[in-house]
């Protein structure tokens, strides 16, 4: 096994278990390609080509697939002129794996402003991909002016209410939620009673070993509520999961990649394939971040996911577009 | 003959100039008029400006998106007042407010963003 890089807590001054200094370091190398973790206070960074060293064998599990989000098709200021350039890089990447991912997962801003044609471009990039499936949770880009009503119609077949659904692969089973719809004033994302019940139902009949995969946009863990980076009621979801031994949060919306693991539960957000944002506070808002034309590529990327039976955690690799 | 015609002409002319005076008048008092009754919010960086705007009543408010992302501008008073369609980086929305009261309202895309209209 190769040398892994491995930050200890050096610096706790809030007490909070959270080496912030330690946190922020690897959130830089984040934009170059890193794969970072908090386990229980201390952080674990491990340099992407370091990770494919030494996982080949574990790479070659019984299930892998890729997260893409926030490609914000109709997009186009300065902080990214070309957004379908970049998701096609992101496509490019994804053909370029060693080990072709069986499947896609789109955690919503498809589009950046709900337009057929946005919708028909991505699709159209997405034909060229190699994992044919796709499937998509809507972010509040994807539902403007129709309730959803186009997104549903378009990616929803199949589901219920809002657009929410489950499916199995080998063995572990996935669940779609929407949580950017019924938006609140000054709240943050909402799953609402509905979605609630019928998630409820889903799972409970699962047996504890069972893998549990969730995506939806918005983060289900309280990432930053100043910015609405969180969601309402997704306590109340979590607790229908505490029951299984493995449960891997799948999210988009901030446009950065960020991890956090509480029990058997690991939240990880990915990267947008169409623009950075700020960290957590470190701007006045979230809006679209310009970083120099150059570094654009390394700030965006895919998530490349696998699942080897007995193993607890899905092993959820980062990678930029670079 | 000609004298008849030129007072019938000197008559028309100033009928004719107390209209035209008339309406410059009018439109000097429309223009001061819409000058007073329009007030603009500014939307920047995930936020309104001013959060806040006291207006007298007749006022017509006008929302102009100056940020990089699209916002909308939906009122959350139970009577649902107003509610604009999807505005992208430089386009507006108005609402004239015939009626005191207060208007909450925020934007349905980035629901932390709130904002208010005092009509008094």
């Amino acid at each position: 096994m190769s040398e892994k890089k491995k930050d200890e807590l050096l610096n706790d001054h809030n007490h909070d278990g959270v080496d912030r200094r330690g946190f922020l370091k690897c959130m830089a190398w984040a934009g170059t390609g890193a794969f970072c973790v908090i386990k229980g206070g201390v952080l674990n960074s491990y340099s992407l080509s370091r990770v494919s060293e030494v996982s080949t064998a574990d790479m070659m599990g019984e299930l892998s697939f890729v997260q893409i989000s926030d490609s914000h098709m109709g997009f186009n200021k300065p902080a990214n002129p070309d957004v379908a350039g970049t998701l096609k890089a992101a496509v490019n990447k994804i053909n370029g794996l060693s080990a072709t991912p069986e499947f896609m997962l789109h955690t919503g801003d498809i589009s950046h402003l709900s337009k057929p044609e946005e919708f028909d471009t991505v699709d159209q990039i997405l034909k060229s991909a190699k994992p044919k499936d796709v499937f998509y949770v809507p972010g509040e880009h994807d539902v403007l002016n129709d309730d959803g009503r186009q997104f549903l119609e378009r990616y929803g077949k199949g589901s219920k209410g809002g657009g929410w659904y489950s499916f199995d692969k080998k063995g572990v089973h996935f669940v779609g939620l929407v949580n950017v719809m019924n938006l609140k004033a000054g709240g943050l994302g909402t799953l609402g009673h509905d979605q609630l019940e019928w998630l409820e139902d889903d799972v409970k009949h699962l047996k504890h070993s069972t893998s549990i995969v969730v995506f939806a946009h918005i983060p289900l863990w309280s990432v930053y509520p100043e910015w609405g980076w969180g969601t309402d009621d997704s306590v109340q979801a979590l607790a229908y999961l505490k029951k299984f031994g493995s449960v891997t949060v799948l999210n988009g919306h901030i446009h950065q990649t960020m991890q956090k693991v509480e029990g058997n539960v690991t939240f990880h957000t990915a990267a947008s394939t169409a623009f950075p944002q700020p960290a957590p506070g470190k701007a006045d808002s979230p809006g679209p971040m310009k970083v120099p034309a150059e570094q654009l590529k390394s700030v965006l990327g895919i998530t490349d996911v696998n699942y080897i039976q007995g193993k607890h955690a899905l092993a959820v690799v980062d990678s930029s577009l670079v | 003959m000609r004298r008849s015609v030129s007072i019938a002409g000197l008559a028309a002319a100033l009928v004719l100039g107390t209209l035209g005076f008339g309406a410059v008048q009018r439109g000097y008092v429309a223009n001061a008029q819409e000058k007073m009754s329009t007030m603009e919010v500014k939307i920047d960086n995930f936020s309104f400006g001013p959060v806040t705007l006291t207006v007298p009543v007749g006022t017509t408010v006008t929302w102009i998106n100056r940020d990089d992302i699209p916002h909308t501008v939906v009122s959350t008073d139970d009577s649902k007042t107003f509610k604009s369609k999807v505005l992208d980086t430089d386009e507006k929305f108005s609402s004239t407010f015939s009626k005191a009261g207060t208007y909450p309202y925020f934007c349905s895309i980035h629901p932390k963003m709130t904002g208010k209209v005092i009509v008094q």
